[in-house]
């Protein structure tokens, strides 16, 4: 009974800071529409019939939730290291780029199945080594996580528009627009009327399961815990920080390679500049308004995906720029910090 | 074009000069002990609002007003999650960036690619005539005589004043300046705002001046990072922070030189550019500076005591 | 002067003062004594309002005051000196002494500072740095500035712990002249021979309230009852063991850390032994047991451990020999996880982990080591001497070489003795114990061998039985001459 009881308090509060957060974030934005003269039912309207309300909308939707949820699942291993792993950027364009390497070559015969296995294995550790740079500065040169992760945007940015406009360019002229097309076969498959690939999306769920598992169930992700609450003390555990908050990283960044390279072989079939589209910055904000917790994050990558897809329609509808979505998912973020803050704060001056 | 020594010199002055205000804010904010992630968010939002308010108000003034107040409310979002709710300023710093960048994305739409007032240049009489310092220091416009003012403005407050000590004793230990009857938070927060402004005022020179205009990308996303990235590494000294950013402004100058001088190499390669390499100078010279010699002890120094750690009185 | 009525502060659900009543005249010294804990520096921190009381009077000249923030207490003229400086190490000692004054007036500031140091004898260079000075020049510091504001009742924390015994001397000289001069001093001490030397009235603190206090002339042997509830046997030095197999053997063994670092210290430390490392904090003995377990690499030198040479992996740490720091949140422990999870960490097994995975291992330590807490607490929620007996539960069976930094700081008279005798019934028959402390009694009563680090170098090295209290403190402030090892 008793344990009925303190369950019944903490699904109590958990909800009710969930729905302060929500009544803050939207309430901010509806009162800033409100002064434009736009009506905020008009928008919401809008953007749940570009989200939600057919199949093929909906999995749109599911298109942009995968990379989302893969560098998301990346970041909760690093913030459980205590690292600020700015990077996913560049590791999403590495992990696209090392996909990309293979798939352009054609599929030499074998089976495309192999071939794009393969090619995801490689984005993995592309995006891993990209990831593994950063803690390297750290630990060896004693750079900031997040400044170094930022250099590596940049490099980044720079090798995929080299390689674009390059060795890689398009048959006949180089353009923005990105490399040649993949071979037909190697296209993933995606059944008619869809826009996501089955085997995409169970991936992406399996990688949050593996996740939750390694984080939650296993010596590891305990170390990795201890390492992000207490690096000095990890020692006297025999716990190597430095070592552990690597391999974090590493895993951090292969996820995000991953990420990288389901949208060059599954979503794009070519490598294009923007290949990352800000997934990286947009998973940073959704791990924080989970306040680094493991179990909200798909909802809320579900709830992103949603808002960002459905902006889409607004320039066409509404003449309203698409950052709308932008708008509502950092007003969340800063509304979670504010609510915890001064949930925070009360309990203190109890 | 133009490459005699003082024009080029006279170009760094101008490309930096919004780099120095935000790196300078960056600078007094830091010495508080608040680390304010937000400053590229901030930069492009106050950029807009700057360009939004002189074009519709025709008044430069107008604009550039309403560009340091954005600034110093985002500031003052920001102190009161991670100073007043001692909230992480870090994922408070983040999350206002975003924030910042798409609102300004969002309101300033309407506005995009449009016909606004720019500052004119402004020869300081006989000065200008000097010559070579005539035209590298006295030949530009307001805002970047402004920025000149401000090196030895925010080292004289730092250094000079009761509440430059004030505000360096806040980043130290709070508990101290709380034993001498001050409230570091109160201090706190209004190195932030002051902060805030100044970063506020640099998002506006890009937009009335610099770089004048309104668009997605304005062309002034990323120089944010670099400042905050000029701070750590210029070892928060403002006169080193400031070199950094001239030598920012040279790399982007030459950028643009060598896009015309190689049109083989893609001109996106070039614009890209400036930035890794800025980043990995900096850190090259951090890397050194581990190394005790008398030259990178001139490029070491210690962060603030407090810095990003919150004080609670108990 | 000054009347403190009725004083409570809680922190949280721990009651720190309970209806403290005080009463200090001007021109007196007044001593606040009692052990660790008694709530002593809590009190004076409430009186200059640094932090908030739960209730309670404070007059001053027979006015009712606020005193609701430090603020307050300055115009009021009360300042405090803390035991740790509050001061500001990275800037300068004329910044430091100019910092919160009303006015900023840096060529009028040099010349009072000068001043007010020739009046009391102290050598302050106005340019330098605090963080190159000592503590006691530091406290220096903060005392002139104290005096410069204006403050007429003058609060010392535990002024002399960690200065030489010529700072010490100053400091005792300037307290004598402000007193004559009409000020009030309040002396926060646990020494009692500085109570008998400087003080007209002393108030003793037990558990938070006033246990009693006591006009001059003092007896000793009262002022120890009111401190103790029951007075601590005072225990004889261990023998000392010899001819034991080396355990840890350092050889011209130099590294940085601490204020002075470790500077080619050779000693061999045998089975058997309890060996105590004294000194003024950051004089060696920190960064020689940080060497000793592996945390941080020596810059030169050899070490043996077992006879074997030190690898500086982190593996090694754990199972032979353990490190207990002295700051147990901030070094020992990860705050915001449980005790379970720590009985999970600090012993190997299996690779999954579960919700009951290592439940009955913790009861077990739990119920052993009588720590208040269940698997499920979150070690920040545990007080400082559960804290404690937490770390010393994840000591491995067969460690033979266990390492500590101040084993009983901040722990009540019963729980450090707990701590004591559970630690040498943890002793191997080939172990050792080696531990740092400021407390002279702990090491005098704890120790087989003492050893005294000054500026990163062993000054003393002796067996307990062959030394007394004057000699070790004042090889502490560093008036011997170097010896090797014997």
């Amino acid at each position: 009974m008793k344990t009925l009881v303190s369950l019944g308090h903490f699904l109590y509060n958990r909800t009710a800071t969930m729905i302060l957060i929500a009544a803050l974030a939207l309430g901010a934005v509806s009162l800033l529409l409100l002064t434009l003269g736009i009506a905020p039912t008009t928008i919401a309207v809008a953007i749940a019939h570009g989200s939600i309300f057919s199949w093929q909308k909906f999995s749109h939707v599911l298109s942009l939730w995968i990379p989302l949820l893969l560098c998301s699942c990346g970041l909760l291993f690093t913030f459980r290291a205590g690292l600020w792993n700015i990077g996913v950027e560049g590791q999403i364009i590495c992990g696209a780029i090392a996909a990309t390497a293979l798939l352009r070559e054609g599929s030499f015969g074998l089976p495309p199945a192999l071939i794009l296995t393969l090619a995801l294995a490689l984005s993995f550790f592309g995006g891993g080594l990209w990831g593994s740079c950063a803690g390297l500065l750290k630990n060896r040169g004693g750079v900031n996580e997040i400044f170094g992760g930022l250099g590596l945007n940049f490099v980044a940015q720079g090798l995929i528009l080299w390689l674009i406009l390059g060795p890689w360019k398009r048959a006949g002229i180089a353009s923005m627009s990105g490399t040649d097309m993949f071979v037909k076969e190697l296209w993933m498959y995606t059944p008619p009327g869809w826009r996501v690939a089955p085997a995409a999306l169970l991936l992406a769920l399996a990688t949050f399961a593996l996740t939750a598992f390694l984080l939650g169930a296993t010596r590891f992700g305990l170390t990795v815990k201890a390492t992000g609450n207490n690096p000095l003390a990890a020692r006297l555990y025999a716990i190597h920080p430095e070592r552990t908050g690597l391999a974090a990283m590493a895993i951090g960044g292969g996820l995000a390679g991953l990420a990288g390279g389901l949208q060059a072989a599954c979503v794009y079939h070519r490598l294009l500049p923007p290949i990352s589209s800000g997934y990286g910055y947009l998973a940073l904000l959704v791990v924080m308004l989970a306040n680094y917790r493991i179990a909200p994050v798909p909802a809320i990558c579900l709830f992103f995906a949603c808002l960002a897809a459905g902006s889409i329609q607004l320039p066409i509808v509404l003449q309203l720029d698409s950052a709308l979505s932008g708008v509502i998912q950092g007003a969340c973020v800063v509304s979670a910090l504010l609510v915890h803050g001064l949930q925070k704060r009360h309990k203190g001056e109890n | 074009m133009d490459i005699s020594l003082p024009s080029f010199l006279a170009a760094i002055a101008v490309m930096a000069a919004p780099l120095v205000l935000a790196a300078l804010g960056e600078t007094l904010t830091e010495k508080a002990g608040v680390v304010n992630l937000s400053l590229d968010g901030t930069i492009v939002l106050s950029a807009m609002t700057g360009f939004v308010v002189a074009s519709r108000s025709e008044s430069l003034t107008l604009g550039f007003v309403a560009a340091a107040l954005t600034g110093c409310a985002v500031a003052a979002l920001l102190a009161v999650i991670g100073v007043w709710l001692n909230q992480s300023q870090v994922a408070a710093g983040f999350a206002l960036t975003f924030l910042c960048r798409d609102l300004a994305y969002f309101l300033g739409s309407p506005y995009a690619r449009q016909q606004g007032p720019q500052l004119a240049t402004l020869p300081v009489p006989f000065f200008s005539d000097i010559p070579f310092f005539g035209k590298v220091l006295f030949s530009h416009s307001l805002i970047v005589y402004a920025s000149f003012l401000a090196i030895p403005c925010c080292i004289y407050f730092l250094y000079h004043t009761r509440h430059g000590l004030l505000l360096r004793t806040a980043g130290e230990n709070p508990e101290g300046c709380w034993a001498r009857g001050i409230n570091p938070q109160t201090v706190r927060i209004i190195a932030t705002m002051t902060g805030g402004t100044l970063v506020g005022l640099a998002g506006a020179a890009f937009s009335l001046a610099v770089k004048p205009g309104w668009g997605q990308p304005q062309g002034c996303e990323g120089i944010g990072w670099i400042a905050l990235a000029l701070v750590i590494f210029g070892s928060w000294h403002p006169l080193r922070v400031v070199a950094g950013a001239y030598l920012f402004g040279m790399l982007q100058l030459l950028g643009i030189y060598f896009q015309d001088s190689f049109p083989t190499i893609p001109a996106q390669i070039f614009q890209v550019a400036p930035f890794p390499l800025m980043i990995f100078t900096l850190i090259l010279i951090h890397l050194s500076s581990n190394r005790k010699n008398r030259i990178t002890r001139l490029f070491s120094g210690n962060p603030p005591k407090w810095l990003g750690r919150a004080y609670r009185r108990s | 002067m000054i009347e403190l009525t009725n004083i409570h502060k809680t922190f949280g659900k721990v009651h720190a003062l309970t209806g403290v009543n005080l009463k200090a005249e001007a021109g007196t010294i007044h001593g606040i004594v009692g052990e660790n804990g008694a709530g002593k520096s809590t009190l004076m921190k409430v009186l200059t309002g640094f932090i908030g009381r739960s209730g309670g009077e404070i007059l001053f000249q027979g006015q009712k005051v606020r005193l609701d923030s430090p603020k307050d207490a300055l115009r009021l003229g009360i300042g405090m000196l803390y035991q740790e400086p509050l001061d500001f190490p990275q800037l300068s000692v004329l910044d430091n002494f100019m910092a919160g004054r009303a006015v900023f007036a840096p060529v009028e500031a040099r010349t009072e500072l000068a001043r007010l140091a020739a009046t009391f004898g102290f050598t302050l260079h106005p340019d330098n740095r605090v963080e190159e000075l000592t503590i006691g020049e530091r406290q220096q510091l903060e005392l002139l500035r104290l005096i410069g504001d204006g403050a007429r009742l003058l609060i010392l924390d535990e002024p002399t712990t960690g200065i030489s015994k010529e700072q010490q001397d100053l400091l005792f000289t300037a307290l004598g002249k402000l007193k004559t001069d009409g000020a009030t001093i309040l002396l926060v001490s646990h020494k009692l021979e500085e109570i008998d030397l400087l003080c007209d009235t002393v108030t003793v603190l037990r558990h938070g309230r006033v246990a009693a206090t006591r006009q001059r002339p003092f007896d000793r042997d009262a002022l120890l009852q009111a401190m103790f509830d029951s007075l601590p046997e005072p225990q004889a030095p261990p023998e000392p063991k010899r001819g034991g197999i080396p355990v840890l053997e350092f050889e011209k063994v130099t590294g940085s850390g601490g204020r002075s670092g470790l500077q080619k210290v050779s000693i061999t430390i045998r089975a058997g032994e309890v060996v105590g490392l004294a000194g003024i904090d950051g004089s060696g003995q920190g960064i020689f047991l940080k060497i000793a377990c592996g945390l941080v690499p020596p810059e030169s030198g050899r070490i043996l451990r077992f006879g074997a040479p030190l690898q500086g992996k982190a593996k090694e740490t754990g199972r032979t020999t353990v490190f207990l720091p002295a700051d147990r949140l901030g070094e020992g422990l990860f705050p915001g996880m449980t005790v379970r999870e720590h009985h999970l960490l600090a012993a190997p097994g299996s690779a999954l982990i579960t919700s009951a995975t290592g439940l009955t291992v913790s009861r077990r330590a739990i119920a052993t080591h009588s720590i208040k807490g269940q698997p499920e607490t979150a070690v920040e929620d545990l007080s400082g001497g559960n804290q404690q007996r937490l770390l010393l539960s994840f000591i491995p069976d067969g460690v033979r070489l266990i390492l500590m930094e101040n084993p009983t700081r901040g722990l009540d008279v019963h729980s450090a003795a707990w701590t004591w005798r559970h630690l040498h019934s943890r002793l191997h028959a080939d172990g050792a114990i080696v531990f740092a402390s400021p407390d002279l009694e702990e090491l005098m009563s704890q120790a087989s061998r003492i050893v005294v680090f000054y500026n990163g170098k062993i000054v003393l090295d002796t067996p307990t039985r062959a030394t007394d209290y004057q000699r070790l403190s004042r090889a502490i402030t560093g008036q011997i001459d170097p010896v090797g090892t014997c």
